[in-house]
């Protein structure tokens, strides 16, 4: 089954909407949301149509938005993944 | 500066007169990073004019441009603001950030409805936008970047400026080509009057990329030379059109009783202001220019004697140039002695919207300094022109007053009239 990690969601965001500093980001930033992690919901929505691209999953553009903390994100895109492997 | 203003008449000075005197400047130029180096390079009369580095000019009429180098935009723009950025705003967000700098403002301190963005711009954010509609047309809209939807757009350097800043007072963004510079500064000026205590102006832009290009190309005014020394020849018999180029200033304008209770020293008050718009093409009617430059004057309570320097707007064209020469001609009539003309442009090329902020700049530095930037690689005036155009060298002269003119494709005329603080407005 594929899966969508915390590094991928760290790469996608820097490439998309970029990120102040080179840190990458570590699991204690799972929990955060997303306003602190100096993200808003444009940066969601760019993040969510490049997800899409490289990834498959189609995230609907009033969900991206509503996806608060990178954890949330993580776990919807593999819902997403898991729901298209698993059709026929 | 969160004290409400009390206006105790219009002629008065100092605190609550709601007069707006210049306390900050920021400059990128194509000659000089930072107000000391272009102000250093103006008065030598170093050019930043040369052959198109940005991309490949080779099929292309037109190859020279005055270009912003030595810039580096990710040294001084946050990671999270390159992704959404146009040249053009990285250029706009260092200007402020230096212009803040420089008149000793920390925003974090001040009251955030208390602080307005006003700037101007020409274009929007070209070169961002010729990458995006590449991926639009070779990859599909699904690739195209969602800051698309604003990082072109003409209000966004004042957009990103204020957020930036966290200045939530009255913003805008004017658009009128050239002119729109000292109609942006006119519009924080009117913010000033009405009591905002700080307003970042001014204006910078960037259309350096193909797409631009091409669409300044087709506005049929670019020199078509090769020789950075003769492309660009306002005023001259030779002249043949502009050279394009990017950057600008942004200026902090205050209350000139709030910068006195700051304590911090002020270069200079934008004391008048005047628009007009060209009658129809063809209608044989004289251009508004001169009216613009009387209006002004007459805004600042200033004769045309009383004028030391008019920085010209010199669109490099013979039919333009004339006009302007005729219009300044006209505005100083009764004058015994000629009345200093430069353009200190011929150094940068036309910056579109950052060139008069740019020119409002070099004003109140040859306040300050008493010398007037000098013009450079005329060497004939063209017919019909009949200027002292300060050419060559710098000229020290006493400067309490200056006179800046720009014009904007389509008709536009603005004139600002800067004093020095010393003499009010």
């Amino acid at each position: 089954m594929p899966t969508f990690t915390l590094a991928d969601l760290n790469r996608v965001i820097q490439e998309g909407a970029g990120r102040d500093g080179n840190a990458d980001w570590d699991s204690d930033v799972l929990d955060q949301p997303f306003s602190d992690l100096g993200y808003d919901s444009l940066a969601l929505l760019e993040t969510a149509s490049r997800v899409e691209r490289e990834f498959g999953a189609r995230i609907a553009d009033d969900v991206a938005t509503e996806l608060r903390t990178p954890r949330s994100f993580v776990d919807h895109v593999n819902h997403l993944l898991g729901a298209a492997s698993a059709r026929p | 500066m969160s004290a409400p203003t009390v206006t105790t008449g219009r002629a008065a000075a100092g605190p609550g007169s709601g007069t707006a005197v210049v306390t900050g400047l920021g400059v990128l130029a194509p000659n000089g990073l930072g107000v000391a180096d272009y102000w250093s390079a103006t008065l030598a009369g170093r050019s930043g004019l040369g052959r198109l580095t940005r991309f490949d000019p080779s099929q292309y009429p037109a190859q020279l441009a005055g270009e912003v180098s030595g810039f580096d935009a990710g040294a001084h723009i946050p990671g999270r603001l390159m992704a959404q950025t146009d040249p053009m705003t990285r250029l706009a967000l260092a200007a402020a950030e230096w212009a803040l700098a420089d008149a000793g403002v920390d925003p974090a301190a001040q009251p955030e409805f208390g602080m307005g963005v006003v700037t101007a711009s020409a274009s929007g954010g070209f070169d961002f936008g010729h990458r995006e509609l590449e991926k639009l047309w070779s990859k599909g809209p699904e690739h195209v970047s969602v800051y698309q939807s604003f990082a072109w757009f003409y209000a966004v350097n004042t957009g990103q400026i204020s957020i930036r800043h966290g200045m939530r007072g009255p913003t805008g963004v004017l658009v009128g080509d050239q002119a729109g510079g000292l109609d942006a500064v006119a519009q924080a000026r009117r913010q000033v009057r009405k009591g905002v205590g700080l307003v970042v102006t001014g204006g910078v832009d960037s259309c350096l990329c193909p797409w631009g290009w091409v669409g300044q190309v087709a506005g049929g005014r670019l020199s078509t030379r090769t020789d950075p020394a003769r492309a660009y020849l306002p005023f001259d018999a030779d002249a043949t059109g502009y050279v394009p180029g990017e950057g600008g200033a942004i200026l902090i304008l205050e209350e000139a009783g709030a910068a006195a209770r700051r304590g911090v020293p002020v270069y200079g008050t934008v004391a008048g202001y005047a628009a007009t718009f060209d009658p129809r093409p063809g209608s044989g009617r004289e251009p508004g220019l001169r009216r613009a430059a009387e209006l002004a004057l007459a805004d600042a309570g200033v004769a045309a004697d009383d004028v030391d320097v008019v920085f010209a707007d010199a669109a490099g064209l013979p039919a333009l140039d004339r006009a302007e020469a005729e219009a300044i001609g006209a505005v100083f009539r009764t004058r015994r002695r000629p009345v200093p003309v430069t353009a200190p442009k011929t150094m940068t090329g036309r910056l579109y919207s950052g060139g008069a902020p740019l020119d409002l700049v070099a004003a109140l530095l040859a306040i300050r300094d008493g010398v007037i930037p000098p013009t450079v690689h005329v060497s004939r005036l063209g017919p019909g022109i009949d200027i002292d155009l300060v050419r060559g060298a710098a000229r020290e002269t006493p400067v309490r007053t200056a006179l800046v003119l720009a014009r904007g494709y389509g008709g536009f005329n603005s004139a600002t009239v800067l004093t020095s603080a010393e003499k009010g407005p």
